[in-house]
């Protein structure tokens, strides 16, 4: 008998189709990854499977078995029983997923106890347990604090913890790793695999990302608006895709170690337009002062592109920041074409991270990119709309879309406006503060390409700041790591990819999964040797 | 999702019409309004003033009580008159709604100019004029407003014009909250992206506050605002009826209401009619209030009966 | 733990502070009327030689801050008053004379507090019983009759002003039904039983205006900690309604109802105000209305200081517990 059995499952929210038609089986302890982009409908399944959608007036079709329980037809009480018991989910945001207000090991406790008929004292024993076997070290002692006491990758394992409890048959995982660091993912990822190969339990794994998938599961399922596209073997599916649009996502995944196409080849001496000269940027006073970026130089020369990677926390927002001039440096300076400058001119600009708070929800997008123009001084309307119009069509969008708003556009529409936007201010460098992060790959891969068209056509520097080193591989012409506010190294994107220094770069870009699953196995053993140094 | 094209104002009268209660509120608080702007006219029709005596009207062997049936009703005196004095309650009350509504809009607007420079300034001025602002609000939010302006009205002479009066005390001790309101929005819209984008674009300080600040505030502003309303006229109202606020012969409901449990048995309107003007009036108030916040934002519409600043984000 | 004492002291050092503000504020705005203060003070009834002697004893020829030092002088340490023929000794602390009353400000206001102490606590009981489990009751029951029924009530509730609600009730209860006697205040220590039987009504007017607040904030906080993440984790671990509800739903409302309950207070001392005025209990509402109808400044200033320091002590309670509640905004 299957662990999972779906054939023909629809879900409906109102008029809405997530999901249309989607059959798939799990065998006991097999692994299947659920791959798509957003929208796709990838994580309406994995709560169809747990019946979590009854009651709340989406409709669903279909028939759906889990470790033998019929979903649609089981009566609540077997359900729940289903829930936890046999199949356990783990979500994407660790934070939000646990209550706020309980002790970690209450909260698993908790659970046990619904399951299980112990006493307190035995499920509160039975949560410090698990809580020790996914590697939280003094388990019993943490299991007294709440979530907002534990760090991100903390967190995420006390939700996997959780979802051990009761030992499970079926672990589905939604997005588990999306919301932390990569180096923390590589854990979340080898942590999984440890445990399956312990436990035997199955694994249904929902995400957007094809290297996580590469990295976990023996079987693929690609997603695209509620249907599957294909489905086979990892190995099969992303080494040799056989439809149009799995090779066209797998295109557009950026690879870590494949160097950038376009390396330029520059004859005469580089001008230096931007510098950073001994940056330091505090928050806070007294014994909460913290220092965000500390001592840190930089030159920007003009035509290049110069990517920041680091993990959170790692500065690198606050020095983008400083770079445009939104933050003033507690010490050092910024010289902007060989002076030293405070506060923001136009001609250093910045595209930002979040499409969604990006661009003024009450005006008119043709509005927002006209403000760099009239700002300047221009009052002629009609040369302001020439202007606005002829930036929207450069950077890939409609001349009438002047006068419409934010909220009628996609992610990645709004970004190209961000894009617009700043070059209405003719700048001679933009600071790039996590660009594509928020996008689907494929919206990612033309972001990019839009960039680097821009930069080319009209001699931008470019300041690439990102958490992705592949996508800082595939944009910039040297590289900057970023650690705990200060740069541990420096160099040339190729030498510091291909041959990294500094034993943090090594780290970061092992933990970095592979498209390739034989890689990824060899990825993992070296990181195991990397944390037994 | 919002249906392409509508702009904010739209929108919130596209939300605003889908709720059935709040419409029903929205019309009764216009027909308030209405019969205050309309009070002359209408006492008028009726032929009569609020303020004259009409000695012969009551009994004043049985201690003033107004002679006929119901309290004195009858088709010069519509709803009857006032005990002892004979004054006309039909009269009264519509110029009584006047009092109402007049106070508690001038009090509110006095708390919302008030509170939107202080939160404003607070937030985006120095550390310094933050400190000392914030410090003044919180002394502010921690004094009872009745007490504070029963005491106030106290001490004024009788000579200052009492509405007036009543709205400024109000006003100037009631506006805590929503300063608060504001300058914790003012502080979140402040970090935004658009925010920072506008000043990359090289416009001043001042031109990006009242271009992308300000429209942002408007939302908890107007929200909070519709909810001090109806809050204003109880406070009014508790006044005069604690006989320190709107004073003889102005009429206003609180007043009509300290004497009233005397004449229940006697003239039951004289209790009935004020009470019940107080209630619908709040009531379509407070629902139209719910209403508005409902339509501007219906995600935060629970969260912010509470905004006052006290919760805070949660930090990892 | 170890950053909640801070916590609670910078709470305790913020009001002092406020309590400092506001007694300079209620002092220089009652102290710098308009017309003659010493005159005011002493009352209409008063003689140019006695008039004098107030001015002297408020130290109305010495700038404001001297005579504000002076005023919190006695405070701290007492003061002598002379009256004329005799020398009255007001200990520490000291709110002041009024002369219309003669009558020591602190002996007047210790007298009545324990009736106003009474209506109110014993409110606050009735009210954040009442409220809560109105606003469970809401939540548990949401999209059903009950819900709406207890939505109507509770709005209507909210709409209704303490003294509207007070008058039905005495004038149902006590006048038409005869259920009741009208209320007489009896001391607690004397007679346990009759200070609760005439205290029943003066609780429920305001206890039924209050809760009314209290169960919208409770329903609506619940509602919203049911749309969060977590609930949807232990719906997805098995974890019954009951127990959502219950455990995790309604731990969410918490906080926002001790918040509401400091927020409120003041408006609630306010209420307190009215009810003894309708219901003619002698506590400290009604003797400040009656100070404020004739104007007897020193029990005016004395009263709103009293007031004025039970509701900023109660917001330090509120924010301690707060913080008890959710660990969070000790980091914060």
């Amino acid at each position: 008998m299957s662990l999972v059995n779906v054939t023909g499952l629809t879900v409906e929210f109102g008029s809405l189709r997530a999901v249309d038609g989607l059959s798939f089986r799990l065998e006991q302890g097999a692994a299947l990854a659920l791959v798509g982009e957003s929208g796709s409908g990838k994580s309406t399944v994995a709560s169809a499977l747990l019946g979590l959608h009854r009651g709340t007036g989406a409709r669903v079709g279909g028939s759906i078995e889990v470790a033998g329980v019929d979903v649609q037809e089981a009566p609540d009480e077997a359900l729940r029983r289903l829930r936890g018991g046999k199949a356990a989910m783990v979500f994407q945001d660790p934070l939000s997923s646990l209550d706020p207000y309980y002790a970690i090991g209450d909260q698993i406790a908790e659970v046990y106890r619904v399951h299980t008929r112990v006493s307190r004292r035995a499920a509160r024993a039975r949560a410090v347990e698990v809580l020790d076997r996914v590697g939280i070290p003094d388990a019993l002692r943490r299991s007294r604090s709440r979530p907002h006491e534990f760090s991100g990758g903390m967190r995420q394992r006390a939700l996997i913890a959780m979802a051990l409890a009761c030992e499970p048959d079926l672990l589905i995982a939604d997005e588990p790793t999306t919301a932390l660091d990569v180096t923390v993912q590589a854990q979340i990822l080898d942590l999984l695999h440890t445990l399956r190969q312990e436990t035997g339990m199955g694994l249904l794994l929902v995400t957007h990302d094809v290297g996580v998938a590469a990295e976990s599961v023996d079987e693929v399922l690609v997603m695209r608006h509620g249907r599957a596209v294909e489905h086979g073997p990892v190995a099969a599916v992303l080494g040799s895709p056989s439809q149009p649009y799995t090779r066209d996502l797998l295109g557009a995944v950026p690879r870590v170690d494949a160097p950038r196409a376009a390396a330029q080849v520059r004859e005469e001496p580089p001008e230096v337009v931007l510098e950073a000269r001994g940056l330091r940027r505090e928050f806070g006073r007294g014994k909460r002062a913290f220092t965000a970026v500390d001592d840190v130089s930089l030159t920007i020369h003009r035509g290049e592109t110069l990517g920041v990677v680091g993990e959170s926390g790692s500065g690198k927002t606050t020095l983008g920041r400083m770079l445009v001039g939104l933050l003033e440096p507690t010490a050092g300076q910024v010289r902007y074409d060989g002076h030293a400058r405070v506060g923001v001119r136009p001609a250093v600009q910045m595209v930002f991270q979040d499409p969604v708070s990006s661009l003024n929800p009450r005006r008119s997008v043709g509005e927002s990119v006209a403000d760099p123009l009239r700002a300047r001084g221009e009052s002629d309307e009609g040369r302001i709309r020439e202007r606005v119009r002829e930036l929207l069509e450069r950077v890939g969008l409609e001349a009438a879309h002047y006068d419409r708003y934010p909220h009628e556009f996609s992610g990645g529409q709004r970004q190209r406006v961000g894009i617009a936007r700043a070059l209405a201010a003719d700048p001679r460098v933009i600071v790039c503060d996590e660009p594509v992060s928020a996008l689907d790959v494929t919206t990612q891969a033309q972001v990019v390409a839009l960039l680097g068209e821009l930069q080319r056509e009209l001699g931008l520097a470019l300041v690439f700041v990102a958490h992705d080193l592949a996508v800082v591989r595939q944009v910039s012409d040297r590289v900057a790591v970023m650690r705990r506010g200060r740069i541990v190294e420096e160099g040339p994107a190729d030498e510091v990819y291909d041959n990294p220094r500094d034993p943090y770069t090594r780290q970061l870009l092992a933990a970095v999964p592979a498209l390739d699953p034989r890689i990824a196995a060899q990825r993992r053993s070296a990181r195991r040797e990397l944390a037994t140094l | 999702m919002s249906a392409p094209g509508a702009s904010g104002a739209r929108q919130f009268w596209r939300r605003l019409r889908t709720q059935r209660a709040a419409l029903v509120a929205a019309v009764v608080v216009a027909l308030l309004v209405l019969v205050a702007l309309a009070a002359p006219l209408l006492t008028a029709i009726e032929g009569q003033d609020p303020t004259t005596y009409h000695p012969s009207l009551v009994d004043s062997a049985r201690g003033g009580v107004p002679i006929g049936s119901f309290g004195g009703v009858s088709a010069e005196h519509w709803l009857g008159v006032e005990p002892q004095t004979g004054r006309d309650l039909f009269a009264r009350l519509v110029y009584g709604a006047r009092v109402s509504l007049g106070v508690a809009l001038a009090a509110t607007v006095v708390q919302v100019v008030i509170g939107v420079v202080v939160g404003v300034a607070a937030a985006l001025g120095n550390q310094w004029v933050d400190q000392l602002l914030s410090r003044i609000t919180d002394v502010i939010v921690a004094m009872p407003l009745m007490i504070m302006s029963l005491a106030l009205l106290a001490i004024v002479p009788s000579s200052f014009p009492r509405p007036v009066l009543v709205a400024l005390v109000i006003g100037l001790i009631a506006w805590g909250n929503i300063a608060k309101i504001v300058r914790a929005q003012t502080l979140t819209l402040k970090e935004l992206d658009y925010v920072s984008a506008a000043r990359l674009s090289g416009w001043g300080s001042w031109r990006v506050a009242r271009r992308e600040l300000l429209p942002g505030i408007a939302a908890p502003v107007i929200t909070y605002a519709a909810l001090l309303v109806p809050t204003n006229i109880t406070v009014e109202a508790a006044l005069s009826f604690l006989g320190v606020g709107v004073k003889p012969p102005t009429p206003s409901w609180g007043q009509m209401l300290t004497a009233a449990d005397v004449w229940y048995q006697a003239a039951p309107q004289y209790l009935l009619l004020p009470a019940g003007a107080l209630f619908v009036t709040v009531l379509a108030l407070t629902v139209l209030g719910d209403g508005v916040r409902t339509a501007l934002d219906p995600r935060a519409a629970s969260r912010l009966r509470v905004g006052t600043g006290r919760k805070r984000e949660a930090k990892a | 733990m170890s950053g909640f004492g801070g916590f609670a002291l910078r709470r305790l050092v913020g009001a002092v502070v406020t309590l400092f503000a506001i007694s300079v504020i209620v002092y220089v705005v009652f102290y710098v009327t308009p017309g003659n203060v010493a005159q005011i003070t002493c009352g209409p009834r008063c003689s140019p030689a006695q008039v004098q002697q107030v001015a002297e004893q408020l130290h109305l020829g010495d700038p404001l801050y001297v005579r504000y030092w002076h005023f919190l002088e006695g405070l701290v340490a007492g003061q002598d008053y002379s009256t004329g023929t005799s020398v009255q000794h007001c200990s520490a602390p000291c709110l002041g004379l009024s002369y219309q009353s003669d009558q020591q400000v602190t002996e007047l206001i210790l007298a009545k507090l324990p009736v106003s102490l009474s209506l109110v606590f014993g409110s606050m009981v009735l009210w954040l019983i009442l409220g809560v489990g109105t606003g469970v009751l809401s939540a548990w029951r949401r999209g059903r009759l009950t819900e709406r029924l207890l939505t109507g009530i509770t709005l209507a509730g909210v709409a209704t002003p303490v003294f509207v609600i007070g008058l039905v009730l005495m004038i149902v209860v006590c006048g038409q039904l005869q259920l009741l006697p009208f209320p007489q205040y009896v001391d607690f220590t004397d007679d346990p039983e009759q200070w609760a039987w005439n205290l029943l009504l003066p609780w429920l007017s305001l206890a039924l205006i209050e809760a009314a607040a209290f169960a919208r904030l409770t329903r609506a906080a619940m509602l919203e900690t049911l749309a969060e993440d977590h609930i949807r984790t232990f719906r997805a671990y098995g974890v019954g309604e009951r127990s959502v509800i219950g455990r995790h739903a309604l731990r969410g409302a918490f906080a926002p109802v001790i918040a509401l309950n400091a927020n409120n207070f003041g408006s609630a001392v306010g209420g307190a105000v009215l009810t003894e005025t309708l219901f003619g209990l002698p506590g400290i509402g009604q003797e400040l209305v009656h100070a404020v109808n004739v104007v007897d400044l020193p029990v005016v200033v004395g009263m709103v200081l009293v007031i004025g320091f039970f509701v900023v002590v109660a917001n330090v309670v509120a924010d301690v517990l707060y913080a008890v509640a959710d660990r969070r905004v000790v980091l914060a």
